[in-house]
Order: C-alpha cells, then sequence, then structure tokens
C-alpha cells in the first residue's frame, strides 16, 4: 500500500533530540529504470541502534541518503528527526587535520576554527585519537580515521546518525576492535541509529533490530529484535544462533 | 646526478660536432660560444631579459586573474559554461602570429598588446585545469557536506576550493611553461626590445651565437617560473 510522497522532509528538521527516530512508511526510490528500493517501511525508535543487512547494490546507502534528506522518495512517506551520514568510505578532507576534519560540521553550523576545534578536541582522548590532533588523514591508519568520521558525524548534533558500512574497508583485526569501541561509544553517547552493513555478525553485535533486505530493489523480507545484552560477543550462543537465523533468511546458510 | 652526467655529455657532444667543423659554427654555434656571447652581451641582454620578465609577469598575472575568474565562473553557473566553453576553447585555434601584428597595430608598440598575447596564451591551461579540479571532487565528501545543510558558498570554501588546487597548479605551471611563447611572439610582430627581439635583430646580423645566448635566457625563464610555481605548489598542497 502506497500512499504518495510527503517527503521533502522540511518539518522535523529542528525536532528536539531524538524525539522523533525514523519512520519510513512504503519508500520506494528508483534512478531511472534501475529500482534502488521498492515499498519499504521501517521504524528506528529514538536511542534504538537499527541495522540495515542486505547483499552489495541492494540499494542501503539509498536508504541512508533518504534519511539524512539528500534524495528524495519517489513514493512513500519518510519522516525522521535531522540525520548526519557517516558515507561509505570515510570522507574525511585531505587536507584538513583529524581535528578539523572532526569538527567540519561545526565550521558548516557557523561556528568559529577555534571553537570547532575545542569541541572536537574534548573528545580526542576517549576516541583513542590523543596526539593525532595535527595529523592529516594519509598520516592516519584505517581505524582511525573511521573513528575521526565517526566523531565528525557525532558532533553533527543531530539525533539520528546514519552509518554506512562504517568498518567495511578495514581488516577483520581493526574491525572486531572499533566495534567493541563503537558499542562502547553509543553507550556513552546514545542515538538513534541506522547501521547499515553486509556483515550479518556486525549487525548481532551492536544492534537491538535488524531489518534483512532482499536483492535490488531492495524490500523488507524479515525483522529480527536482538534481546542480548551488552557486552555482547561473537562467541555468546545465542549471537551465533541469532547470525545464523539471519543468514538463513537471507538465503545464505 | 645522471641528469647532470646526461647534460654534460650531450654539450661535450655538440660542442665535439661544432669544433670538429662537422657543422658550421655560424649556422649552430659551440656552447662555448654561446656561453661567452652569454657574457659579452650581457649589457645588451640583460635589459633585453628584463622587458621580456616583465611582459612575462604581467601577462601571467593576468591570466590567472581571467582564468580563475572563468574557471570559477563555468564551474557555478551552467548558462555560463555553455556561453563560454566554445570561446574559451576556440581562443587557442587563434593563431598567435597572426593576430600578434594586429593587436600591435591597434594597440601600439607598448608593453599592452605583449601582456594580451601572453595571457591569450596562458588563460587556457589556467581556466580548464581549475574547472576540472572543481568538478572532480569526491562525491562522498560532496554527500557529507550536503547533509550538514552547507550553503552554496561553503561547500565551495570548505571543499571544492581546496579540492581543486593541485589541478589549479598544473594548470599555472602549464601556464608558465608557454607563457614565453605569446612575449617572443608580440615582441616579433612589433618591439624594440625584448629577448624576442634581441633573437631578431641577432639573426639579421648573423650573430648567432647571442641568438643562441638569447633563446637560452628564455629557457631560462621558463624553467624559472615553472620552478617558482612548483616551489609554491609544495608550500600551499601539503596534503599530497
Amino acid at each position: 500500500m502506497r500512499t504518495q510522497t510527503e517527503a521533502p522532509l522540511v518539518e522535523p528538521r529542528h525536532v528536539h533530540s531524538g524525539e522523533t527516530g525514523v519512520a519510513l512508511d512504503g519508500v520506494a526510490k528508483a534512478f531511472g529504470d534501475v529500482g534502488a528500493l521498492a515499498d519499504v517501511s521501517l521504524r528506528a525508535a529514538p536511542r534504538e541502534t537499527v541495522a540495515v543487512v542486505g547483499p552489495s547494490g541492494c540499494g542501503k546507502s539509498t536508504l541512508l541518503e533518504l534519511v539524512c534528506g539528500l534524495l528524495d522518495p519517489d513514493a512513500g512517506t519518510l519522516r525522521s528527526a535531522p540525520a548526519a551520514l557517516m558515507p561509505q568510505r570515510d570522507g574525511l578532507l585531505p587536507w584538513l587535520s583529524a581535528l578539523d576534519n572532526a569538527g567540519l560540521a561545526l565550521r558548516v553550523a557557523g561556528r568559529s576554527r577555534a571553537e570547532a576545534r575545542a569541541a572536537a578536541h574534548e573528545h580526542f582522548a576517549a576516541f583513542g585519537l590523543d596526539g593525532f590532533e595535527r595529523a592529516r588523514p594519509a598520516e592516519l591508519s584505517g581505524g582511525m580515521r573511521q573513528r575521526v568520521a565517526f566523531l565528525r558525524t557525532l558532533l553533527a548534533g543531530r539525533p539520528v546518525l546514519c552509518l554506512d558500512e562504517p568498518f567495511g574497508a578495514l581488516d577483520a583485526l581493526t574491525r572486531a576492535q572499533l566495534q567493541q569501541w563503537l558499542a562502547g561509544a553509543l553507550a556513552r553517547e546514545p542515538r538513534t541509529v541506522l547501521l547499515v552493513t553486509h556483515d550479518v555478525e556486525e549487525a548481532v553485535l551492536l544492534a537491538d533490530r535488524i531489518v534483512l533486505l532482499s536483492p535490488r530493489p531492495g524490500r523488507v523480507v524479515a525483522e529480527l529484535d536482538v534481546p542480548l545484552e551488552r557486552p555482547r560477543r561473537r562467541t555468546d550462543p545465542q549471537v551465533v544462533e541469532l547470525r545464523e537465523q539471519a543468514l538463513n533468511v537471507l538465503g545464505v546458510a | 646526478m645522471l641528469a647532470a652526467v646526461i647534460v654534460i655529455a650531450a654539450l661535450a657532444g655538440w660542442e665535439a660536432l661544432v669544433q670538429g667543423d662537422v657543422v658550421d659554427s655560424l649556422l649552430l654555434p659551440a656552447p662555448t660560444e654561446v656561453a661567452s656571447s652569454l657574457w659579452n652581451d650581457r649589457g645588451l641582454l640583460a635589459p633585453d631579459l628584463a622587458v621580456t620578465l616583465q611582459e612575462v609577469l604581467v601577462g601571467l598575472l593576468a591570466a590567472v586573474a581571467v582564468g580563475a575568474a572563468l574557471g570559477i565562473g563555468m564551474h557555478v553557473s551552467g548558462a555560463l559554461r555553455r556561453a563560454l566553453r566554445p570561446l574559451v576553447i576556440g581562443s587557442q585555434a587563434v593563431p598567435i602570429p597572426v593576430i600578434a601584428p594586429l593587436l600591435i597595430l591597434v594597440l601600439g608598440f607598448g608593453l599592452v598588446p605583449k601582456v594580451l598575447l601572453v595571457a591569450l596564451v596562458c588563460f587556457f591551461p589556467v581556466t580548464i585545469n581549475l574547472y576540472d579540479g572543481l568538478r572532480r571532487v569526491d562525491p562522498d565528501a560532496r554527500k557529507l557536506l550536503r547533509s550538514f545543510d552547507a550553503s552554496r558558498w561553503q561547500s565551495f570554501r570548505l571543499l571544492e576550493a581546496p579540492a581543486a588546487l593541485p589541478a589549479a597548479f598544473t594548470g599555472l605551471k602549464v601556464a608558465a611553461a608557454v607563457s614565453v611563447i605569446g612575449a617572443v611572439f608580440a615582441e616579433w610582430a612589433g618591439s624594440d626590445a625584448g629577448l624576442g627581439h634581441a633573437l631578431l635583430t641577432a639573426n639579421g646580423q648573423l650573430e648567432t651565437a647571442r641568438a643562441f645566448a638569447a633563446t637560452f635566457l628564455l629557457f631560462v625563464l621558463a624553467v624559472g617560473l615553472y620552478g617558482l610555481f612548483a616551489l609554491l605548489e609544495r608550500r600551499v598542497v601539503r596534503w599530497r
């Protein structure tokens, strides 16, 4: 059942933090003849982490761009609190220091360079970036770049975070470390999170709920609750069981 | 090190060719003859060098101003882009030896027509490289700034302008290398000073060594300007 387009989502831009969450109803989006998303409905309650999992090219990134207001849906309704995007590749600007990259959203919001730097620097120790304030992205490891990118997303001050495969480009060890680290960071600074990933295990470790998408054009094939205590470990029996369950739905296992 | 050896070997070969009377030194003076002309005729050549240097520097400055305005204008406005692109490209089809005498005729023997010709040769690489650089911005970074609700001006200042700097410097270096061509053609069309003028008179007097000395100075001028921009690039574009 599709309603007519109610987007562009101008109205909820300045809602109090975390009041609205994210709500999509029957959202469809196509690029020319290529359907990216077909009839997607999903919800993320305030401060809930929802993982969106699906095969490559199922429109996961498109979904995040819709939520961030970078695209308008062709059909359906989309309501979201203001959202900040963390793009798939970190999107760090190579000419800016780690500190200036982290504070970029504040600069765009009209704060001075000094204010943006001070605000970013408050988090540097907690993010394990101490001593790398002046380093340019090319001098940082992959894991550090992702942390700078995540801090930049966090400092945008939006209630919703849209993370697009934040650890996709990292080696397995760094990825495991950063997954733990992200779980901790979100416990300290709870936000509504849409986490796009193709890694089912990552979804089970980090999310409150998992939405599984079909191949393109993406539609929701199943939703799984993850009612597990945190911190979770990949070897926990329930984690393993949920992972198998999700892979089953995706037709892999 | 190897580069120095190659240069010295080439010069030595050239010298041997002339000294051994394989080539007439009236047609091809030996490097030593060029060097001694460079020294003996310095009183003649130094003022010419100053004149050409001035033409090239002012012309380059004009080219950078015009090139930057056109490159940015074509980037931000689709209408400007469609209107200007054929003109900008077409301007490079105008043969300099044809247009140079016309400019001299209209504008006289002074500095202005020389500057115009240098600028005509140089603005194209500046414009096109800057324009391309502004367009080739990481699409992820573009999305990111849009998601922060950045204004057009903010994404230009924070993203596009810095991203375009390396390409802009490429344009400047190409412009520096070709700038002397414009100056020499302009001087050939009508002038009483400058290295191009010195070349012309030396040729007329069969002073081949002095003609080569003037050419050598043009060479140094182009390489020097290129080096200057390359140095500036290294200081400004530090993230590469």
